[in-house]
């Protein structure tokens, strides 16, 4: 396996994990994060779906080749995190108005609406992240049965509590914003309140099953 | 400070929310930092404190105390009662008095900046206004008529002006992770044809069109990664966007290239219906320029200082 970390902008730095997704990888993030974190160099650190992404103070050319070459020693031997976190039940509409790609997303799979639906609920998942806007979880655990593009064109407006699918990903969108995943439905859960010490409702680690209130045509 | 009037998008902005990316939580903070950064050095401010940002259409303040002000960024036409206000000049304004922002005649953001900053607290230790989510700034809105705002301090500052940034539509960027996804051809067309600003961009993200849309060697479906403002993503339909201060923390769209740091605000500054155009240059180059910002803006604040 062999990993590099790439220069993304004068200030970023990434690194990906080569594929499939895997819990393992994730935890190898989780591990690297917290030693990464440490670095006086470091604004944050930001983990996604098995890669890393680290955001640095502005520095020289000389620094900055020091500091990837510190970042790189890293990888020789990764360490592991494990996290024991806590369970979330979110109930969700699926279809119709809440889900507007569920009905054209089955059709695609060659299954029905409730057997995506089926799929959907059946699994526990994992928080690998928090990303993309305040509170949004990104899950792992997806079976491969529902794996799917994202559109060729995102959205202008997805609507708050919306649950969707991004490839091998899925997850629930806390707020409205663009966004280019497949819709299946909609949650009323509360994800995230900027007035709380803790403000999002799940971290990574954390497991999740989804629920269905209604499956709508 | 009170609002009179307001069509225009004004939000109080400083420079960005740090820290908070693990749980979802972007920048934020203000589309043009080095025109903030200027006017706060102008202003002999902290080069963090929080501006009005101001896009697009009217905004009408009234003074309820004598306060000192500047602004910089896009140039609008703006007037003190009767008195035309130049941009990137010292203003002293008495109790009373009106501020009139009619329009921007070059550019897209400006910044109001008052000697002393305002009186806002700060959530998640910024003070910038995430509109989405509906916190920070001013109630995490978009300033509306009635709004008071409270200067810090009352003064008044000699009365100097400061050079601006030349404005430009030429934006120079560096390859980022996935530029060898993209097919020869289109890496040249990245640089050699114009990409015109669609109406539909906004602080989030601006969205680009081109004769020739990009093309990828061969699909790229990515995982969810770290994202920062400047970076330019490129969606399967290949005409790109490039994300700015209120961009996601995450995202999966591949990214061709990253708008340099010195660059991302006279980025900022395009209009709607107006083209820019990608140079690429080194990394090393980059950093060279950035340097060079910082540079104009430690001279506006010795200036400032001595007067």
């Amino acid at each position: 396996m062999e990993l590099q970390w790439q220069i993304c902008s004068e200030t970023n730095l990434a690194l990906f994990f080569p594929k499939p997704i895997t819990l393992e990888k994730q935890q190898k993030c989780w591990a690297l994060s917290d030693s990464i974190q440490k670095m006086p160099e470091v604004i944050e650190v930001v983990i996604g779906m098995n890669t890393l992404s680290v955001f640095i103070l502005p520095l020289t050319w000389a620094k900055l080749n020091i500091f990837k070459d510190k970042l790189s020693a890293l990888l020789n031997d990764i360490p592991s995190k494990t996290i024991q976190g806590k369970h979330v039940e979110i109930p969700v509409h699926y279809g119709g108005k809440y889900g507007p790609d569920l009905a054209a997303m089955a059709n695609d799979l060659n299954l029905s609406v409730e057997a995506v639906v089926e799929l959907h609920t059946k699994a526990t998942y994992t928080v690998y992240f928090i990303g993309f806007q305040p509170g949004f979880p990104y899950l792992g655990g997806l079976s491969e049965s529902l794996y799917f593009p994202r559109h060729a064109i995102p959205r202008t407006q997805v609507p708050a509590g919306s649950v969707g699918i991004g490839g091998e990903q899925t997850g629930i969108y806390p707020f409205a914003s663009p966004g280019g995943w497949q819709l299946l439905g909609q949650a009323n859960t509360a994800l995230f309140d900027s007035t709380k010490t803790s403000p999002t409702l799940l971290n990574a680690g954390d497991t999740l099953t989804f629920t269905a209130i209604d499956i709508h045509q | 400070m009170k609002i009179i009037t307001a069509s225009a998008l004004a939000s109080i902005q400083d420079s960005g929310r740090l820290g908070y990316r693990s749980m979802g939580v972007g920048r934020n903070g203000v589309m043009d930092s080095w025109a903030l950064q200027a006017g706060n050095a102008l202003m002999k401010n902290e080069a963090n404190e929080p501006a009005i940002e101001i896009a697009l259409g009217e905004l009408t303040i009234q003074f309820e105390e004598s306060v000192c002000f500047c602004l910089t960024g896009a140039l609008y036409e703006a007037y003190l009662d009767d008195q035309r206000v130049p941009c990137y000049w010292r203003i002293n304004a008495k109790a009373g008095q009106t501020l009139k922002l009619l329009r921007p005649l070059q550019g897209m953001y400006t910044y109001l900046c008052v000697h002393g900053g305002f009186e806002i607290e700060p959530v998640l230790q910024s003070i910038s206004t995430n509109l989405k989510a509906g916190f920070g700034g001013f109630e995490g809105r978009y300033l509306k008529a009635d709004d008071t705002l409270t200067v810090k301090t009352e003064s008044s500052l000699p009365v100097i002006g400061v050079a601006r940034l030349a404005p430009t539509d030429v934006i120079r960027v560096i390859k980022s992770s996935e530029y060898d996804c993209f097919t020869e051809s289109s890496q040249q067309a990245f640089e050699t044809q114009p990409w015109k600003l669609q109406s539909n961009s906004n602080r989030m993200g601006y969205r680009l069109e081109g004769t020739t849309a990009l093309e990828f060697s061969e699909p790229v479906q990515m995982s969810s990664h770290g994202v920062d403002i400047g970076m330019i993503q490129v969606p399967p339909q290949g005409q790109p966007i490039v994300l700015m201060a209120d961009g996601q923390t995450t995202g999966g769209y591949p990214k061709i290239a990253t708008v340099i740091n010195a660059d991302i605000g006279l980025m900022a500054q395009i209009r709607f219906g107006k083209a820019c155009q990608f140079v690429v240059v080194s990394l090393e180059q980059a950093i060279h320029k950035q340097q060079k910002r910082q540079h104009y803006i430690d001279q506006i604040k010795e200036y400032a200082n001595e007067n």
